[in-house]
């Protein structure tokens, strides 16, 4: 771990702007993946902007029927709010399919959407990684990728993102709100806000320097059957190989969007006018444009394995 | 004391202390936390420095220049050291690959540098400020390319054997089965941390650590540094889980020293988690070829077992075969290792070396031969037990009672009425059973102890052994009690220290048997020290209650200890009974798992284990023992894999965020039966090993259960969903 020095940020604004003309900065909240990495010297921000005391932590109903989630909520107070739990069912399950009950009791609701990938390779600083240092190349291509991802990939990376909560927040077409240095503000669709890798895969997401998170804001309920499978080798604490979060209605319509495939939340609206066809006609759309590795080549019929379980499950 | 007789009657059979379900005598220090781990000792009056060591960032090759000007000046740097300087050194006798110095890199992550600072951060800090200049050179990664150009190692690994003539035999089989097996390379993924602190004072050295052999490591320091062994202090009082990894002599330590050295103050060392796995040892992956031939009955005529496995230069095989060379009877038979020329980190010991993957192995193919013959897999291994070495046939084994296991499991795990492969389902979940036997051999190295009857009537027990989670500090105080007369609150227990006599250590499921025989060998000299002391007959003496009684005399041990004391110290030491007889352990797995029928997870639902393994000294201590072992075979059987990367020669997953161990929700139900039997041909105790045991066949056992649930048979191992998927029913 580098030096670095420590403020504790006064307002939300003075939080964007000491990040604003600083690189090197970092907020910090509930640190459960920064520390990690910052001790691996993989980040090493050389401030850290601690936006815990911002308040931030509340859930509150919108006008219109949605929910706006505090960035600072903890994961576990997501997972257990009364209204998350009866009208927003995915993301409650998701929460708690993620990480460990000490986890979530730090972990924060922007923190979680801004964690980095667990690909190994990122994780060793001896190894080329061109979203550690960018340049340097892909180890993962062609190396042990059982992991990785499968679809939206790069000749630059292969990595995933590893959020549980994301998938939950993509199908509920979750959107993040913003305040930029200047004071501005913005509401970033989910959809939009994480990247593909392309040839910048150290760019995760849309923010812009000093771009500080307050709120993510769920619509309405939209009802429906909500299920989250998760599916992994051992049975807790451990990162989706691939999970689905699917909306199903009472017609057979629905939601969908997959985790462990791809380097954000993957949602393809097209594919998800199949579902009344079933599982394999939505993942073959959903997955139409999959590059897997020999490694990873199973994640393919896995996610259309897994989607035919939720869709019966939905059924009941 | 030489053991070179079966045990007759002796003070232990009483079982008024051992054998009793006695709770670790250690336990509140564990669970209050004053029990000191290596990295915890902490004098107020020493100034501690830390030290952060650097892994190679290559898998082979040498080092050119090392830059450590930028760490020298980081904040509180007090020192560095660096291979290089520290020149060649001699390697210890236990160690294949050296620990440190020189500019050679054999292994990616070899210790290259320790930067000692004032705190553990800063010297973490500074060590990322190294550069180092290398030579990479090519190097071998992978086993499946490696196995063409394997050869047969030294004589002495025994790597062939054969009896009667297999080919014909398997030739002329009207049943057979042939198919090859993998294991993958496994770390022992311990929770403790290698870690030692070490504080120089003159000439001598002290240092705390977490060893599972005190005298082997002495040893080996002692050769690196080149000094005499008895100016080294080495403590090792409690460990956080070792299964192997901790057997020799690891960088810790010698950097602990040599940091120490430099920086002329006690330096604290521990390997930070991402570096254990490919600095230190694991167990290497195999590839095992079975070939069974039997008679229609069952009866097995022909059976074949090779196994090829890699490690660096002047290393060993994993001794794979082992079992298969005493489990099954069969007249026709061989068994072969191979060895490759791998670059990975050092393979070595963990946990039942040998058996584990051995029997990872076999315990499928006499599955697979069960099935071809129709037979119910419990059924088949009655058949073909053996009461003899099957290679010697005039050996006959201590005592075995395999068959006891598998029919008392079958009875109470309620295997019969087991469907036929894919045949039960619930809901999502296919269901199926399995069974493997369990097999581990029981080995006997000398051990020593020392023990005190002090005026206050408490017994000390001081002695190297050391307590690696396993339960040694309370079996030990039950053996001092039963011989002397007392209970475990009248005896104290000291481990890990190399001023006592020196033990069998902790490995190999030897510690439990040969150190507590070693305490008893003590301890008779003990009695014998009381008795003459009192004037009594020794013969006829009676320890009972803290009282010694001699016909109608009495008196309490305290006075007979008279205002010195009295000790008594004695070393078991092992004729040839393990020679003329075969000494092993044996066991049974059940388990039964659900696969979830879309996405291929498996999910155990419950296990068994029934044991058969001599005394059973502590059945609390000893049960741990097994459930911590099947949780082992579990991520065996279903996780645990250290990726390799051929091309940069390293394993991938070097965390435990990647390198996936069991965690509660894995391990639902665990139940142990120990069979009630004694082995005279073991000890005087009557024990035999059980920690090892547990682990072997179980993982075996669970692959039977996924085949017997799924219908797809897998032979790689572990058992991940992606392998069982294709064969599954179709859900979408």
């Amino acid at each position: 771990m580098r030096a670095f020095t420590y403020e504790r940020a006064s307002s939300v604004e003075a939080a964007a702007q000491a990040a604003a003309g600083n690189r090197e900065a970092k907020f910090i909240a509930g640190g459960t993946n920064l520390l990690d990495l910052m001790k691996l010297e993989i980040e090493t921000p050389t401030h850290l902007i601690d936006v815990n005391g911002l308040g931030l932590d509340t859930i509150e109903a919108t006008p219109d029927g949605g929910l706006r989630i505090g960035a600072m909520v903890r994961n576990t107070d997501l997972a257990s709010h009364e209204v998350v739990r009866r009208d927003y069912g995915l993301l409650s399950r998701a929460l708690l399919a993620g990480a460990s009950g000490q986890l979530r009791n730090k972990a924060t609701t922007s923190g979680n959407l801004l964690q980095r990938t667990r690909c190994p390779y990122f994780y060793d600083t001896n190894q080329p990684c061109n979203k550690r240092t960018p340049g340097s190349g892909c180890s993962a291509i062609g190396g042990y990728s059982r992991q990785n991802a499968v679809v939206g990939v790069s000749d630059a990376c292969i990595a995933t993102h590893p959020s549980d909560m994301a998938i939950a927040m993509r199908a509920l077409d979750a959107v993040v709100e913003t305040v930029k240095p200047d004071g501005s503000k913005r509401a970033i669709p989910m959809a939009d806000f994480h990247r593909l890798p392309g040839d910048t895969p150290h760019i995760e997401t849309v923010l812009e320097q000093g771009e500080f998170i307050t709120a993510v804001v769920l619509p309405a309920p939209i009802g429906g059957k909500q299920i989250y499978r998760k599916v992994r080798d051992r049975a807790s604490y451990a990162f989706a190989l691939i999970s689905v979060g699917a909306i199903i209605q009472p017609d057979g319509t629905g939601r969908v969007a997959v985790g462990g495939v791809a380097h954000k939340p993957w949602r393809v609206e097209a594919a998800e006018a199949e579902l009344p066809k079933g599982a394999r006609a939505t993942a073959s759309i959903l997955l139409a444009d999959a590059r897997p590795t020999e490694q990873n080549r199973f994640k393919v019929d896995l996610v259309e394995r897994a989607l035919g379980a939720a869709i019966a499950e939905a059924k009941g | 004391m030489q053991f070179d007789t079966p045990a007759t009657t002796n003070p232990i059979d009483q079982l008024k202390v051992v054998g009793k379900p006695i709770p670790r005598i250690d336990g509140q220090l564990k669970t209050t936390g004053r029990a000191m781990y290596a990295y915890e000792w902490h004098d107020p009056k020493l100034s501690y420095a830390y030290g952060y060591p650097v892994g190679a960032s290559i898998a082979k090759g040498r080092i050119n220049s090392m830059d450590v000007s930028a760490a020298k000046k980081a904040p509180g740097v007090i020192a560095v050291v660096t291979a290089p300087e520290i020149g060649d050194r001699k390697k210890g006798k236990f160690n294949t690959v050296k620990l440190f110095g020189g500019d050679e890199v054999q292994h990616y992550h070899q210790a290259i540098a320790l930067v000692v600072a004032e705190t553990f951060e800063q010297a973490r800090s500074a060590a990322a400020l190294i550069k180092v200049s290398y030579t990479e050179e090519k190097g071998v990664f992978d086993l499946k390319e490696a196995m063409k150009t394997a050869v047969k190692p030294d004589e002495k690994q025994e790597p062939d054997t054969k009896a009667g003539d297999f080919q014909a035999a398997f030739a002329s089989a009207p049943v057979t089965m042939e198919e090859t097996y993998t294991t993958p390379d496994q770390s022992h993924a311990m929770m403790e941390p290698h870690a030692s602190i070490a504080a120089w004072n003159g000439d001598a050295v002290s240092v705390w650590t977490s060893s599972q052999m005190i005298d082997w490591w002495r040893g080996d320091l002692a050769t690196f540094l080149d000094v005499d062994k008895e100016k080294i202090h080495l403590m090792s009082p409690f460990i956080g889980g070792g299964f192997g990894g901790k057997l020799f002599l690891r960088v810790d330590a010698v950097l602990a020293v040599l940091g120490a050295q430099a920086a002329k103050r006690p330096v604290k060392v521990t390997l930070p988690r991402p570096l254990i796995m490919n600095n230190t040892t694991h167990r290497p992956a195999t590839i095992q070829r079975i070939r069974i031939g039997a008679e229609e009955n069952g009866k097995i005529t022909a059976i074949a077992h090779e196994s090829w496995s890699g490690d660096q230069p002047e290393g060993q095989p994993e001794t794979a075969v082992n079992q298969t060379r005493l489990l099954y009877a069969g007249a026709n038979r061989m068994t072969a290792m191979r060895l490759a020329t791998l670059h990975l980190p050092e393979g070595n010991a963990m946990r039942a070396p040998g058996e584990a993957p051995g029997l990872m192995a076999l315990e499928i193919a006499i599955d697979e031969m069960a099935e071809k013959l129709g037979l119910d897999p419990v059924e088949f291994r009655i058949i073909n037990d053996t009461q003899v070495d099957p290679e010697k046939p005039e050996r006959p084994f201590s005592h075995r009672d395999l068959i006891g296991c598998l029919k008392l499991g079958a009875e109470k795990f309620g295997w019969t009425g087991r469907g036929k492969p894919g045949a039960r389902r619930e809901g999502n979940w296919l269901i199926g059973t399995g069974v493997g036997a369990a097999f581990r051999n029981n080995m006997l190295l000398p051990s020593g102890a020392r023990v005190r009857l002090g005026n206050d009537g408490v017994v000390t027990v001081e002695t190297d052994m050391t307590d690696i989670g396993t339960g040694s500090y309370t079996i030990i105080a039950q053996t001092a009690a039963e011989m002397m007369g007392l209970g475990v609150d009248k005896v104290a227990v000291h481990l890990g220290d190399s001023r006592f006599p020196v033990s069998a250590g902790s490995g190999g499921q030897f510690g439990a048997n040969c150190s507590t025989a070693g305490v008893y060998a003590a301890c008779v000299k003990l009695r014998e020290a009381v008795a003459q002391k009192l004037g009594f007959n020794s013969a006829d003496v009676a320890f009972e209650d803290g009282q010694v009684r001699s016909g109608n005399r009495s008196v309490p041990l305290s006075e007979a200890a008279g205002s010195e004391g009295l000790v008594g110290e004695d070393t078991i030491e092992w004729g040839d009974l393990d020679k003329t007889h075969q000494q092993s352990t044996f066991g049974a797995h059940f388990v039964e798992v659900g696969v979830d029928v879309a996405t291929g997870e498996t999910r155990i639902r419950r296990m068994l284990a029934v044991c058969a393994a001599g005394r059973i000294l502590n059945p609390i201590t000893a049960r741990s023992q097994v459930i911590g072992a099947m949780t082992m075979g579990a991520g065996g059987a279903l996780t645990e894999e250290l990726a390799v990367d051929t091309r940069r020669g390293f394993f991938v997953n070097h965390d435990l965020a990647g390198y996936e161990v069991p965690v509660h929700a894995d391990i639902p139900h665990q139940e142990v039966i120990f069979m009630d039997e004694t082995d005279p041909m073991s000890s005087p105790m009557k024990a035999k090993g059980i920690g090892e045991l547990g682990l072997c066949g179980v993982s075996a056992a669970i692959a039977n259960a996924i085949y017997n649930a799924t219908g797809v048979r897998v032979r790689e191992y572990p058992i991940t969903l992606d392998k069982l998927i294709g064969g599954l029913p179709d859900v979408a």
